[in-house]
């Protein structure tokens, strides 16, 4: 893609500007003995991607902000539910769920469930190596949001606290980090906020 | 919490039985350069046919639909490759379908191949599997693999699939696995166990002779999982033909009852929600009672530690085939080991030990042909061929795999397919001077659990002699 390719919405469809998709040449595969047994296949390609009803979580991380949902449907058996995955609709009724700000209470209460500490990576990984991913629980959630631990090694039962990348966010899930309760703001991963 | 309607939890019934008739397989390696993937499908349903004394194209007469179970698209960069691999077996213009369920695709492909037997829109089925994963370099597959998670939340971090599902197989170490040295061992002895066994089939590619401290030694991928702890990523082909009674009988002289069940949970293990434990027939309703006092931690369930959807894929497979007790009923199983720590937790999945005393599956030496301890033969052998980690991961085929294995035990033609001298120079190999047959005595009954990714799809296939079902029809 080149650097100047955009996408932008009018009148309900995408507008795209730009190169998007390029092809590179191709190389033949040989056998030991030189005789053809295949090519390679390069090229890039650019997907467009609606993050649609969740767009507001990834536009919360940018400013500072954790944000679930909560079925509010009296008629639901899981009225009250909260959720982190922000979910759109209630896995019970299928209602519209209300986004909730959990920014606080994870600050206050959120804890290590699980983690592991990992330096393999795929391609296009953008996080530094070794990745501590770690699943974290927040009181009063029904469910473990899996993000990654910036500062701090990760333990069951630890106590962590989110940043968010709100210098030059990537509007990814990789905007939410956590980092060591107690971490100092000086501290902090540049371009990160707690 | 997640409750369950009565009508949610009907036992599955098929409205006639179904019958395996036949399976084969390719040989299996990490890559195949000078192999296209049909080639490999034609081996395993040229193998099928010559099992049952026919032709392939008179093996083929009898199929009515195909099921084709194919994971990964973008891997083979080709869409519908389902349609190619109909093409070249010759079978248009018959109906045929793709099945994509993740590591459950083998198993799903079964599933949906019984169900047109079962429902007489079909009287006989193909079930084919396969994968292709060596066309890209490994930073690029682990890109690919790691699509398999939600795109949004868990791809962009690290693109590695690892870092999704290990931490499950930390809370489960340390929680039921209390982070002990014994309990590291336990899960080495499984990977010795599945590299040995891949010794004596000439179709694996991961066969090793190696030690408990060879695994303990062997390189860290995400603690505690090492790199002898995981499973292969594999190319091959694998298949079964299914049918009704009659033409069962008309194909061959003694096919096999099968019944399968399937389960789901989130794709997402974020996602999981807290709920009770549904009891497989050989548990109580007190048993669970005090698990978070003999483990704490062990809390929620399934939280990270527990794969519902194999609880849920033998709840519905034991109910329909009669299962009462896995140990007790079953001569077999093969499961599926993408990690040693998720073998143990799937013997408690699937009832053979309750949850949190897995590990006492191995330990007690049940799991294996000739207990180590008793020097009898175990109660329950596990993954015979290798499994994942010392025979396969064609995804695609692998739960397919599974099911032909547990055939050849029950038909009592495990050596003869196994112990071939010829397939062994076939596949460019030497049969071992010492080689051991792995035949089950007298075996009857067999399971396969093929699992997909963090436990998002499961199903519970069930083999059976005919003259030895568990219950009436």
């Amino acid at each position: 893609m080149s650097p100047q390719a955009k996408v932008w919405i009018e009148k309900n469809a995408y507008r795209i500007k730009g190169e998007f998709s390029t092809i590179e040449p191709n190389t033949p595969i040989r056998r030991e003995d030189g005789k053809l047994c295949g090519v390679t296949n390069p090229r890039r390609v650019v997907h467009i991607h609606s993050y649609g009803g969740e767009a507001p979580f990834f536009a919360g991380l940018a400013e500072g902000k954790l944000i679930g949902t909560r079925c509010v449907n009296q008629d639901c058996a899981s009225q009250g539910t909260m959720y982190l995955p922000f979910r759109i609709h209630c896995p019970e009724c299928l209602a519209k769920m209300k986004p909730v700000d959990l920014t606080r209470k994870a600050r206050n209460t959120a804890k290590i469930y699980s983690y592991i500490v990992t330096s393999r990576t795929g391609a296009f990984n953008a996080l530094d190596v070794p990745i501590r991913f770690i699943d974290v629980e927040v009181q009063g959630v029904a469910t473990i949001i899996k993000s990654y631990q910036l500062i701090g090694e990760p333990a069951i039962g630890a106590r962590v606290v989110p940043i968010f990348r709100t210098k030059n966010p990537t509007y990814t899930i990789t905007d939410l980090a956590w980092v060591a309760k107690g971490t100092p703001p000086a501290k902090l991963p540049k371009g990160f906020t707690f | 919490m997640i409750k369950f309607s009565e009508r949610q939890l009907k036992v599955p019934r098929f409205m006639r039985p179904v019958y395996l008739v036949t399976g084969g397989q390719s040989q299996y390696a990490r890559a195949f350069p000078e192999k296209r993937t049909e080639e490999l499908c034609i081996d395993a349903l040229t193998m099928a046919a010559e099992l049952i004394g026919m032709s392939p194209a008179e093996l083929k007469s009898y199929i009515h639909t195909c099921y084709y179970g194919h994971f990964a698209d973008h891997f083979g960069d080709q869409l519908l490759g389902e349609s190619v691999i109909h093409d070249r077996l010759g079978l248009d213009p018959l109906g045929n379908c793709g099945v994509k369920t993740g590591g459950a695709t083998g198993g799903t492909t079964i599933w949906e191949a019984a169900k047109a037997v079962a429902s007489g829109y079909s009287d006989c089925t193909l079930a084919m599997g396969w994968e292709r994963m060596d066309e890209v370099p490994t930073d690029e597959g682990n890109n690919y693999i790691a699509c398999a998670a939600d795109k949004d939340w868990e791809t962009p971090l690290g693109h590695i699939y690892t870092g999704y599902y290990a931490t499950m197989a930390q809370r489960y170490w340390q929680v039921f696995g209390k982070s002990q040295d014994s309990f590291r061992r336990t899960m080495a002895e499984i990977s010795v166990k599945n590299h040995g066994y891949a010794r004596w089939n000439p179709f694996a590619h991961g066969a090793k002779d190696i030690t408990v401290d060879d695994v303990l030694k062997s390189a860290i991928v995400a603690y505690p999982l090492r790199v002898l702890d995981c499973c292969l990523m594999s190319v091959g082909a694998a298949c079964v033909i299914l049918a009704d009674e009659d033409t069962a009988f008309k194909m061959c002289k003694n096919p096999l009852r099968l019944y399968i069940g399937a389960g789901s949970h989130t794709l997402r293990v974020a996602d999981r929600r807290d709920m009770e434990i549904p009891l497989l027939p050989n548990e109580t309703p007190d048993e669970y009672q005090d698990l978070d006092e003999v483990f704490p931690g062990g809390h929620r369930y399934p939280g990270f530690t527990g794969f519902l959807a194999a609880r849920m894929s033998a709840w519905y497979a034991y109910r329909m085939a009669g299962v009462t007790d896995p140990s007790d009923d079953l001569d077999l199983v093969e499961l599926h080991d993408a990690f040693t720590i998720s073998d143990i937790q799937t013997y408690e999945d699937i009832g053979i030990r309750p949850y949190g005393h897995g590990r006492d599956y191995v330990e007690s030496g049940d799991c294996y042909l000739v207990n180590p301890n008793t020097k009898k033969p175990g109660r329950l052998p596990a993954n015979l061929s290798g499994g994942l980690i010392g025979c396969m991961h064609a995804v695609g085929a692998t739960g397919v795999m599974q099911v032909v294995e547990l055939m050849l035990h029950i038909l009592n033609r495990h050596a003869e397919v196994h112990g071939d001298a010829n397939l062994w120079k076939k596949f460019g190999k030497k049969k071992p001077k010492n080689w051991v047959d792995v035949q089950v005595p007298n075996a009857r009954r067999g399971l396969a659990i093929s699992h997909a990714g963090v436990g998002s799809q499961v199903t519970c296939t069930i083999v059976m002699h005919p003259d030895h079902l568990l219950k009436e029809d």
